[in-house]
């Protein structure tokens, strides 16, 4: 007999359940009771066809983005992004190391968050997709073309980027608020007690510009704010375009023990952003530039090559001076989502320890702010009157609202982490219709376009914390949960468990028709600009220049150019830059030397990268294809003599195995 | 990864008779020695009028032939250098690929367009390709060329002509 795996396993939840009025919601019974009707038709991808849509999924503590097929959840991508990544030598390769300089060196992991998609009028195009990189401040934008990271930019004046990388409606501007406040400015003025809090923390909203041409981002404005901390973001749309929402927690401006200092306080604030009007003032120079460090690294695909451009100050725009800038709403109670429906008038809080879910008016703020209906400042900046800004309340959602998402048909999905339910609701009437359990512990959910001013509705995820009895065990670690729920009918119904790599947050969900058609196949051979391209086996050789020795090696199926190599002496940096001749699409080819201290090479055909080897020993070293690329794959392969360091044994390599013969 | 995914063992059978007759000249060739029979004569290379054209394939009408254009030949040789000469000789030697010397007198003008541009489809459907494919063993890849980088290449294998003496 099995235990129950509620009565050994999930005590608290239970607690919560019985608690409740509406314990009937959210009451995991098993793991096999919630699957009812046909839902394996639903989620059956026949072999050979494809999903429906893209499913874009933070790697959490991976640092990383993986890719799924919805509905099958099947795996189709894990995009390396933050986190070096041996597979693909991502990080590893000379050309991608620059991808993950910041001010603190080369930094090979983050705690990767929240994905948002590139939007046109405020649908998604399908065209891009952004990263937050939590732990040291950074955003990644990842180019669906190739579906590779293309640029990662550090935000300066930042500690913990948490409320990102969210944008406006066409993509104008990515966001990044600061989960920590800190000191800032100089030296002197960042090496203060921590006990200065309230009187030397402050916290910064950034606006990224990032140019959809390219793949690059810049830094256009930053704007300095009150020492709160800032968790999660969504831009307006339609009426309420132009400004952007904040949720804001630790208003009590407690610097420790915060799980209780930083839960005082009845409400905390939703802070609203003019960002049009804050655009207008950095173009009339009104804002100063001050002292932020940060690197910012593109990809470029002509040169198959990272570079990094290092920036020192950034453009910052005080709200003491600018008066119309920023407005707090009072949100109960530590909100986390903050989230804008697809007409862009409401905004909802999804407060962690709030009872109820807010849901303010945007035009009620508008009317609020032109009566200057305040109920106080904060630091000096407007305190709108709760009253005044609401809409109305959900009342008694669940326990624990996280996050809310929207679909096409004029409801609301909010996912509740303590009684681990989606609760469904109508957005006009705030009557909750539907509740079903998630296992367990849901934290983010995500509709199709459920973020956007078209959402596509049809599916709703939930990316859950816990995952406990949902697969067989394997060990005390086991992968995260995701699942996949119909919202096609009146009841939400459970289709699917997947499991996610790292801990999933926040997703984007793309229909697949806007992505698939524009997926690069290869790169063109012609195109190539790397510096160490080899066109061909017939510039194929090994260059010596001083304690660094150069092989401008080719692979094809199914052999290297040059394939042995002499006169490489101990202490010598070797840099292989392969080559891929390949023009067809799914032909990459690998690279190992025995001994490496990096990782393999992947190499895309028509691309060129480059592994640096530092042989320790003399010897015969071999080297070969990682990547089963024909039949002839394990003859794909080669050595390199290693000599004595001052030996005297020529620099060699043999490419006369095409010319043999001729 | 796994590119002679389409290399499956109907097709082995299915073409097995036709492979032992084709491939000794168009991939062994030359004066190379070869343990396969020596076939006859007329076996040696299969027309492509045998089997039915494919939808889409070049057909002869358009690929005209005249003298040969010495600009042509050099845009061919550029793009042999970077897309072909990892595989194919200029001798009659196979390195991946049969040597291209002679290839001409062996194959019809429109058939080694084909197999440059339509790689796939040609390795799909035509005999002659499958048969070089048993000998191979490594698929040909399509290393996407135009029809007129295709030509470009045809007109520099013209100028490859078969030494008289073999």
């Amino acid at each position: 007999m099995r235990s129950n795996p509620l009565t050994t396993t999930l005590p608290l939840v239970l607690a919560a359940a019985i608690a409740l009025p509406f314990a009937q919601g959210c009451k995991p019974a098993n793991t096999k009771s919630a699957v009812t009707g046909d839902a394996a038709s639903k989620v059956f991808v026949p072999p050979g066809q494809y999903d429906e849509f893209y499913n874009f999924v933070s790697g959490g503590f991976s640092g990383q983005m993986s890719v799924y097929g919805l509905p099958s959840g099947r795996m189709l991508r894990l995009i390396p992004v933050f986190s070096v990544d041996p597979e693909t030598g991502w990080g590893f390769s000379e050309e991608t190391k620059p991808m993950l300089m910041t001010t603190h060196g080369f930094i090979p992991w983050d705690d990767s968050h929240h994905v948002e998609a590139s939007m046109s009028d405020g649908i998604q195009n399908g065209k891009y997709v952004w990263i937050n990189g939590n732990n040291t401040p950074r955003i990644a934008m990842i180019d669906l073309k190739t579906f590779r990271t293309s640029s990662i930019i550090e935000i300066p004046n930042s500690a913990g980027n948490h409320s990102s990388p969210f944008s406006t409606p066409n993509s104008e501007y990515i966001v990044a608020g600061t989960r920590f406040s800190v000191p800032m400015g100089t030296d002197a003025e960042r090496d203060v007690p921590i006990e200065t809090y309230k009187e030397n923390f402050k916290s910064t909203v950034s606006f990224i510009k990032p140019d959809t041409s390219n793949g690059t981002m810049e830094i256009a404005f930053q704007i300095k704010t009150p020492a709160v901390d800032f968790d999660l973001s969504h831009s307006g749309k339609g009426p309420s375009d132009g400004w952007f929402f904040f949720s804001c927690y630790n208003t009590e401006k407690a610097h420790n023990l915060l799980e209780v200092s930083a839960s005082q306080n009845d409400k905390d604030f939703i802070m609203a952003v003019n960002w049009k009007k804050a655009e207008q003032y950095a173009k009339e120079g009104k804002g100063k530039m001050v002292p932020g460090k940060y690197y910012n690294n593109s990809y470029d695909e002509s040169t198959h090559m990272a570079t990094s451009k290092i920036g020192t100050e950034v453009l910052q725009l005080d709200p003491k001076e600018l008066t119309d800038l920023l407005y707090f709403m009072p949100c109960p109670k530590s909100p986390h989502g903050c989230d804008v429906d697809p007409t862009g008038e409401f905004i909802v809080g999804s407060g962690k320890l709030a009872a109820v879910l807010p849901v303010f008016s945007f035009a009620k703020m508008q009317t609020a702010i032109a009566n200057k209906d305040y109920e106080g400042e904060y630091d000096g900046i407007p305190v709108l009157k709760y009253e005044s800004v609401l809409q109305g309340e959900v009342k008694k959602p669940g326990l624990g609202p996280l996050h809310t998402e929207f679909d096409d048909k004029g409801f609301a999905y909010s996912s509740m982490f303590v009684s681990s339910e989606i609760v469904k609701w109508n957005v006009k009437t705030l009557e909750v219709v539907d509740r079903v359990p998630t296992y367990y512990s849901i934290g983010h959910l995500s509709v199709p376009g459920g973020d956007s001013r078209k959402p596509w509705g049809k599916y709703v995820i939930a990316y859950n914390k816990i995952t406990k009895d949902r697969y067989l065990p394997t060990g005390p670690e086991l992968a995260q949960s995701a699942q996949l729920y119909s919202i096609d009918g009146p009841k939400m119904e459970l289709l699917a468990d997947f499991p996610s790599i790292g801990e999933p947050h926040y997703a984007q969900a793309i229909p697949a028709d806007l992505i698939r058609p524009h997926s690069l196949k290869f790169f063109k051979i012609e195109d190539n600009k790397h510096p160490y391209v080899t066109k061909g086996e017939k510039e194929a050789r090994v260059v010596r220049d001083g304690k660094n020795v150069h092989v401008y090696m080719t692979c094809i199926r199914s052999h290297f150019a040059p394939d042995n190599i002499e006169g490489v002496k101990v202490g010598d940096d070797v840099y292989f830059h392969l080559t891929n001749l390949e023009q067809d699409w799914d032909v990459p080819h690998g690279f190992a030397v025995k001994g490496a201290q990096t990782a393999e090479l992947l190499v895309m055909p028509g691309e060129t990268q480059t592994l640096k080897w530092t042989p320790t020993s003399v010897g015969v070293q071999p080297f070969y294809c990682t990547d089963f690329c024909s039949a002839l794959h394990q003859e794909m392969q080669g050595y390199v003599r290693v000599s004595p360091a001052g030996s005297n044994v020529p620099l060699s390599a043999n490419t006369k195995s095409v010319d043999a013969g001729i | 990864m796994a590119n002679n995914k389409n290399f499956t063992l109907n097709t082995l059978k299915a073409f097995s008779l036709i492979g032992i007759t084709a491939f000794a000249m168009a991939c062994g060739g030359g004066d190379t020695t070869s343990s396969t029979p020596t076939p006859a004569p007329g076996a040696m290379v299969k027309t492509p009028e045998a089997s039915a054209p494919m939808a889409g394939l070049i057909t002869a009408d358009e690929v005209k032939l005249g003298a040969i254009d010495q600009g042509m030949v050099a845009k061919g040789k550029e793009i042999y250098d970077v897309k072909c000469q990892a595989c194919h000789s200029l001798g009659t030697n196979r390195v991946v690929g049969p040597g291209w010397k002679g290839v001409v007198e062996q194959r019809k003008p429109e058939w080694i367009m084909n197999m440059i541009v339509h790689t796939d489809a040609m390795l799909e459907s035509d005999e002659q390709a499958q048969a070089l494919l048993e000998e191979c063993l490594v698929r040909m890849p399509n290393q996407n060329l135009t029809q007129d980088d295709a030509r470009h290449v045809l007109e520099f294998m013209r100028t490859l002509e078969a030494d008289k003496a073999s």
